[in-house]
């Protein structure tokens, strides 16, 4: 999955959590989850919870600590995707 | 270890006039079942309505969380309750009856999800008749700060 479709699908689970839609519409791979967005801990633990759904993916206590901006979050993903796969 | 239901309400962070929880019926690790009386002599009575006192929404909500999440977190985190700084995030509660004065009430919590540090719970709240008030679903935040 490349890492464009895959912004478009983060962008689509982060949408309810967010107050701050322009930031949302100029995402990129720099943008952080709580100081752009503005998405609180607990919100983002539920899109924590929506990624692995989405992916069907499992996202352990240290791997979510990393996932703080779009960057990350994406890596993250692909590692346990690969991991999957394999 | 798992905890008593007396050493649950010990370590709950509530204290008169804003603990409310009377009784722990049961918890397991899906969920907890615990009890209410509203006094009659609770100050928010004199106020909430004047001359018709009505137990307010906010506090059947505080009830919820109080029963539902703090003592089903305490539960959940075993030996780890030291430090433990809770902060409720959403709710979502549809109220159906009036509570009154003197009322008991019993609430039921059961367990969603536990995830990194969030908890959260479907909640109903029931009166002596067994008829559901109010029900609804409470997320909170629950953490350990560690003392070093």
């Amino acid at each position: 999955m490349n890492n464009e479709k895959m912004i478009n699908d983060l962008k689509e689970i982060i949408t309810p959590y967010t107050e701050n839609k322009e930031a949302l519409n100029s995402i990129t791979e720099q943008t952080d989850f709580l100081v752009d967005l503005k998405i609180n801990s607990a919100n983002l633990v539920d899109i924590i919870l929506d990624i692995e759904e989405k992916f069907n993916i499992e996202i352990d206590n240290d791997s979510m600590a990393k996932m703080l901006n779009v960057k990350a979050t994406i890596a993250i993903i692909q590692e346990k995707l690969a991991a999957n796969a394999g | 270890m798992v905890k008593s239901h007396q050493e649950i309400l010990a370590l709950l962070p509530y204290t008169k006039p804003f603990l409310f929880v009377d009784e722990i019926i049961e918890i397991d690790e899906n969920g907890v079942k615990g009890s209410f009386t509203f006094h009659e002599d609770l100050d928010f009575y004199k106020g909430h309505f004047k001359d018709f006192p009505v137990t307010p929404g906010v506090i059947l909500t505080e009830t919820m969380a109080q029963i539902g999440l703090a003592c089903l977190g305490i539960f959940l985190l075993g030996d780890e309750v030291e430090n433990l700084t809770i902060a409720m995030t959403s709710t979502n509660i549809e109220f159906l009856k009036p509570v009154y004065p003197a009322e008991k009430v019993v609430v039921i919590s059961e367990k969603k999800y536990f995830r990194f540090n969030k908890l959260k719970c479907e909640v109903r709240m029931e009166n002596e008749a067994g008829e559901i008030v109010c029900k609804g679903e409470i997320a909170g935040m629950l953490i350990v700060k560690n003392n070093g």
